[in-house]
């Protein structure tokens, strides 16, 4: 399958249907993998199914790169085994770590960015590289709370990373908002200085207001459309650097497949709108 | 792993930090924990799994409302956080912790309607395997058949419950489509089967579960059929088998020793 990757969706059970029949330009579709960590039956099924129409990008939450420990064995191994059935157009992880010995959080944990750090990261990214046979695009968390002990920015901290392990990195425009609001920095400014070049993908979603600290924090909730804040930040980053792979996620509140392609369209139409003037 | 390490000690006391909030906070985080937006983070890891396990056991949820089901599975998700990378098999100490959980004490057939719901989830994400049709088994000289294996399907699970009418309570809470009849309060038994790709159900006797125990031993077909009479002296085998093959329980005959 050689078409060019424009917009895509993050693929749910609910849209299976819609998802595998759609016709859409450069449509393609993201999942956890984790979520198809089964040995067969209909979830592996549909997943094929949609793989016979559409290219599928495996987008990983739970390997955990950033915790002071080797990936797991056997993850890697489920990750492999995927990653030859689907042959994913791209596969991506977070600069975070959800596994911390022998439990498994289901969520994008910080750390502070350090060099003691940053050396267990790369000879992690470069494991999970190596042992999946394949390059991983690696993407900025969004951020909550303040850490002490910082001794690299993240910009600075993910081009090192790239740079050691030749992996990607996979921006996330909507984490960048977050984390901006959050934490008190120029989201644009961010935008503007991330490195073009190990750029393999683009995520867009929408946010929401913690309930009881309303404006202060904000929340990478998946639960609602990209806010007219985030596309301006992406347009700004595509006119940059140029078309790339574009995924919109959404997780919770889900509309039906339509609306949500329409949003995605709307990314199509730049990523191609600017893929014709480069 | 390096545990003197400073990344591995701040890993050690942002997880403890995760579940419990005590007032005397490592140092290592008590600045990242004071913060309100910590809160962040111990919401998303509680709601991820307690939104797993609400999806791994809808019946047991359907049964005690969502409210109490969420209270019940915060409990079991600050003892025994997940330990796989998937929340897809999240759950198979659940069943065990309600059987023993003191509020759910008036609900004594909880326990046995979430290990239906555990079954259901080990049955959908089996391995694919063949499944036999009824004409190829019909095919079949009733001798060679008593001397043959029949291999369950990988996806095919089955209990027996026998003091509790466990299927009837789980399936008319799985779908929720039960006929509000009354249910009569005696031992059944349930088949889970994965034809076409989709989970099934069916109530299971105790003579048809102890000749699925006896296939998945693989003994032959006497000898399975032996294991159910003993359980039940009347069982009809032949509806008994056929039930089976009927269902797609069974993906291969095997001939010969």
């Amino acid at each position: 399958m050689s078409q060019v990757l424009t917009a895509g969706l993050g693929l749910k059970p609910p849209h299976y249907e819609a998802a595998r029949d759609c016709r859409a330009a450069g449509l393609w579709f993201e999942v956890h993998p984790e979520n198809y960590f089964v040995e067969g039956g209909p979830r592996r099924a549909w997943l094929s199914e949609i793989r016979t129409r559409h290219p599928v990008s495996l987008h990983g939450v739970a390997l955990s790169l950033a915790a002071d420990a080797v990936p797991d064995a056997r993850h890697l191994a489920r990750l492999r085994a995927l990653a030859d059935f689907i042959e994913p157009a791209l596969v991506s992880e977070h600069l975070a770590w959800s596994a911390w010995r022998g439990a498994y959080f289901p969520d994008l944990l910080p750390f502070p960015r350090t060099s003691e750090a940053l050396e267990r990261i790369c000879a992690n990214v470069s494991a999970a590289q190596e042992a999946i046979g394949r390059r991983i695009a690696i993407e900025n968390p969004s951020h909550y709370v303040r850490i002490d002990g910082h001794e690299w920015d993240e910009i600075g901290f993910l081009a090192e990373i790239a740079r050691r392990t030749g992996c990607g990195l996979l921006l996330d425009v909507n984490n960048v908002f977050v984390s901006a609001a959050n934490l008190g920095f120029d989201s644009r400014a961010y935008i503007d200085a991330f490195p073009a070049s190990p750029l393999m993908e683009v995520h867009l979603a929408g946010h929401s207001e913690d309930p009881n600290l309303g404006e202060r924090l904000l929340v990478d909730s998946h639960d609602a459309p990209v806010s007219e804040a985030v596309w301006a930040l992406y347009e700004r980053l595509i006119a940059r650097v140029g078309p790339r792979p574009t995924l919109i996620e959404r997780d919770d509140r889900l509309p039906d497949f339509e609306t949500l392609l329409a949003e995605r369209d709307r990314a199509h139409v730049a990523v191609a709108a600017f893929a014709r003037a480069a | 792993m390096n545990a003197a390490s400073r990344l591995a000690s701040f890993q050690d006391a942002f997880a403890h930090s995760l579940f419990a909030l005590p007032p005397d906070a490592h140092p290592l985080v008590s600045g990242i924990v004071r913060q309100p937006a910590f809160a962040v983070y111990r919401n998303t890891v509680m709601k991820g799994c307690v939104d797993a396990l609400q999806a791994n056991f809808p019946a047991v949820a359907r049964l005690v409302g969502e409210d109490w089901f969420r209270a019940a599975a915060a409990e079991h998700v600050a003892h025994r956080p997940p330990t796989e990378p998937t929340l897809l098999t999240y759950g198979d100490a659940f069943p065990s912790f309600l059987s023993t959980f003191a509020p759910a004490a008036d609900l004594p057939y909880l326990a046995d309607v979430a290990r239906l719901d555990r079954l259901w989830t080990e049955a959908h994400g089996a391995a694919d395997d063949p499944v036999i049709a009824p004409r190829d088994f019909m095919a079949l000289d009733p001798e060679a058949l008593a001397g043959a294996r029949l291999q369950p399907h990988r996806a095919t699970r089955w209990a027996w419950f026998a003091d509790t009418p466990i299927y009837s309570i789980w399936s008319r809470n799985r779908d929720g489509d039960g006929d509000g009849s009354a249910i009569e309060w005696a031992g059944e038994g349930a088949l889970l089967t994965r034809p076409d790709g989709v989970v099934m159900w069916r109530p299971l006797d105790e003579a048809g579960g102890r000749f699925l125990d006896a296939c998945a031993r693989e003994l032959t077909v006497q000898r399975a059929m032996e294991a159910a009479l003993e359980v039940d002296a009347e069982a009809d085998l032949v509806a008994l088998i056929s039930n089976l093959i009927e269902a797609g329980a069974i993906s291969r005959i095997i001939q010969g020793p």
